[in-house]
């Protein structure tokens, strides 16, 4: 008995000391980041995790020198991602909610093309997208970027929501067809009330994508007034000579900080959006 | 047998005369509105234009595509014309009144909402994700590159010779090996050591009495919620040759420095480490789901049949946790295949490597865009992009298999 309890004890310590590492190794280069974006010049040699000399100087210049363009980036990825966010629950709502309640043909097809699409990511068609967008000239503007958002997020938020959907019981769309509802009052009146909150975290995914995609605007955006956060701040260090780590690591907490909080309170509803569209058919 | 000659016929025939002449009405105005573009579409995807300067062949290749969708949209509706005329038919023989146009109107809103509903998403789906595809497809047979410029030049098509460069033609053929087995090396191990170390951390997270959790697990999840272009930049700081962290480590335990950025080796395995940190949160977050749905009853009766820790995690928590997610494995490894970011934004695909287009780190679909944006071969980007594409593909049918057979078993939910 003895001798198990010390083996116990021994694990458990173990367990610490893996977790204490991981936990140092995990945390180590985003204290890098933040003590960068405080830490004098610009080089990387120059950084420090806890500087000497701290100053705000690099962010007053994010902000109020006139050759930075980063409020412009800022404003343009905020824009993108409150509009992604709007159009991209109006359309899944709809979709989720007649995958989830009606039996019509192809509805099966519809649902296995899904859950298949759902692997392609677009920048496969990279090629194809640039071009395309050349050609109908919504090259280099938001409208393009926005239409590509709004499209490729259909099949996996579509999971997501019919999932979610599916958990409402079925009586109350029966009792509210008997009293005489059509199928716009139905969704309006019955479903949507009780799915606000599987619409909120829809509305926090989508917005949250264009804040932190690279590839995409990268390929769209070719102006740097037009461009985002993400490719805005890999210009900063995008060079081959004067790469500005201390700049880049100012911007990038202004918006790593809110996005990580949005994340952390909402992974458990991703991690259970992936396994409903994996484990149901 | 009207119906088969053209739309609405058939039902005027069975005496459905708004139906009729609104569906032969459509009919007529589809082809009078389509059928010059049809025209010129489909001559322009089957030659790509013949006048150089006059004919645009990328402009003639889109409206090729075009035209053909929606050819396939109406013999779509077509079909369904039919099957409707077949269906009222059968009625009128046993007798029955055929529907009048309010009923049938009725009958659309109400039959058709699931249809009215889904139409936008999937107009916007085939704009946005068919469409680039069969045009991805289109361009691969083509000789479209820096030299083959539209409007200037015409594009034309070279069968399979884009394939059969990347497999034979010995400067393509080194860097397509070379990049090829990379990125089966790299997605292998890459999700492989993540999902590990994923599951790994879970189990011990997971134990009874350890303490702090809740705080462990939130530090642990951070490399998943920081915005990964903000931690892969932040990792080619850290791994700078001259001032990067790991460096300045490596030196101060006193083992050397280690070129990071310019040796193809380093670079792949700093690549490597980097992505282990930014995959292990989610396997880690889904396993601590899928180990707490496990019943407590499984283990209490394994312990008292004497199980020891290794036997309860080899025949309990391991073969529940596959069970759970190994349809989520294969997105993972699929995610990886193509995970562009982490190679171009630690450095871009670099160190060169010389006499390949390739550099030492780039995994295919970052060779894709470089041969893209920086050189303008469009073509063999596209047949790469096609290549990537099947490999996909193949993974999205096993993946659905694993998803079939769970609806099956039934083990878990």
């Amino acid at each position: 008995m003895n001798s198990s309890k010390r083996q116990t004890y021994l694990r458990l310590l173990l367990s610490y000391l893996i977790l204490i590492i991981m936990a140092v190794i995990c945390i180590y280069p985003l204290l890098w980041v933040i003590g960068a974006s405080f830490s004098p010049g610009d080089g990387i040699f120059s950084t420090s995790l806890v500087p000497k000399h701290a100053t705000l100087a690099h962010y007053r210049w994010l902000f109020f020198n006139p050759n930075s363009q980063y409020p412009t980036w800022y404003w343009n990825t905020l824009k993108i991602a409150l509009i992604n966010a709007f159009v991209s629950v109006i359309i899944t709502t709809g979709t989720a909610y007649v995958f989830s309640r009606y039996r019509f043909f192809g509805r099966k097809y519809g649902l296995v093309l899904f859950l298949t699409l759902q692997m392609f990511p677009s920048m496969m068609t990279m090629v194809a997208i640039y071009l395309l967008l050349n050609w109908i000239g919504l090259l280099d503007t938001h409208l393009g970027l926005l239409i590509f958002y709004a499209g490729t997020q259909i099949p996996f938020n579509t999971w997501l929501v019919k999932g979610y959907f599916d958990t409402i019981p079925y009586s109350l769309d029966e009792a509210a067809r008997i009293d005489g509802a059509g199928h716009v009052t139905i969704f309006w009146k019955v479903i949507m009330p009780l799915a606000k909150p599987i619409l909120a975290v829809m509305f926090l995914f989508n917005f949250m994508t264009p804040m932190t995609d690279f590839l995409l605007p990268q390929i769209i955006l070719t102006s740097p007034d037009n461009q985002t956060l993400a490719v805005g701040l890999f210009s900063f260090i995008n060079k081959d000579v004067g790469k500005q780590y201390t700049l880049f690591a100012a911007g990038s907490v202004l918006i790593a900080v809110p996005i990580t909080v949005i994340f952390l309170s909402l992974q458990r509803y991703f991690i259970s959006g992936l396994t409903a569209g994996a484990n149901k058919g | 047998m009207l119906s088969a000659l053209s739309m609405g016929l058939r039902q005027m025939y069975n005496r459905q005369w708004v139906k009729g002449g609104l569906l032969l009405g459509l009919q007529i105005a589809y082809i009078v509105v389509f059928y010059p573009f049809f025209n010129i579409g489909l001559w322009g995807i089957a030659t790509l234009g013949t006048i150089p300067q006059v004919d645009n062949s990328l402009d003639l290749m889109a409206e090729g595509i075009i035209s053909i969708l929606l050819i396939l949209f109406g013999l779509g509706c077509y079909g369904f014309n039919i099957r409707d005329a077949y269906k009222v038919g059968k009625l009128r023989e046993r007798g029955v009144k055929p529907p009048g146009v309010m009923q049938t109107f009725r009958h659309v809103t109400d039959q058709g909402f699931p249809y009215l509903v889904i139409g936008p998403a999937m107009i916007l789906l085939v704009f946005v994700v068919l469409f680039p595809i069969l045009f991805m497809i289109v361009l691969a047979f083509t000789n479209y590159d820096l030299y083959h410029q539209p409007p200037a030049k015409l594009v034309d098509y070279v069968g399979l010779d884009n394939f059969v460069h990347l497999f034979q033609l010995s400067f393509w053929k080194t860097s397509f090996f070379s990049g090829l087995c990379w990125t089966v090396v790299w997605t292998l191990v890459s999700t492989t050591v993540q999902v590990i170390l994923g599951l790994f951390l879970a189990v011990i997270l997971n134990q009874k009495k350890l303490k702090f959790k809740k705080f462990f697990r939130t530090i642990l999840i951070l490399p998943w919620a920081v915005p990964s272009f903000v931690s892969i930049i932040v990792f080619s700081g850290l791994f700078d040759n001259n001032f990067g962290t790991v460096n300045l480590f490596l030196q101060g335990i006193g083992l050397g420095a280690l070129p990071w950025m310019t040796d193809p080796f380093w670079a792949k395995i700093a690549i490597l480490l980097i992505q282990f940190w930014l995959g292990f949160p989610f396997s880690m977050a889904l396993y601590t789901g899928v180990l707490q749905a496990i019943s407590a009853d499984l283990y209490e009766a394994a312990e008292v049949d004497g199980a020891t820790i290794w036997q309860k995690f080899r025949h309990i928590t391991l073969p529940m946790a596959l069970y759970a997610t190994a349809p989520l494995l294969i997105v993972q490894y699929v995610g990886n295949f193509n995970n562009f970011n982490v190679i171009y934004l630690f450095n871009k695909g670099l160190p060169a490597i010389p006499g390949q287009t390739a550099g030492g780190t780039d995994i295919l679909i970052s060779w894709v865009y470089k041969l893209t944006f920086e050189t303008s071969k469009y073509n063999y980007a596209a047949a790469i992009s096609v290549i990537i594409g099947l490999i996909v593909t193949v993974l999205a049918v096993l993946q659905f298999r694993g998803t079939r057979s769970f609806k099956e078993e039934g083990m878990i939910r």
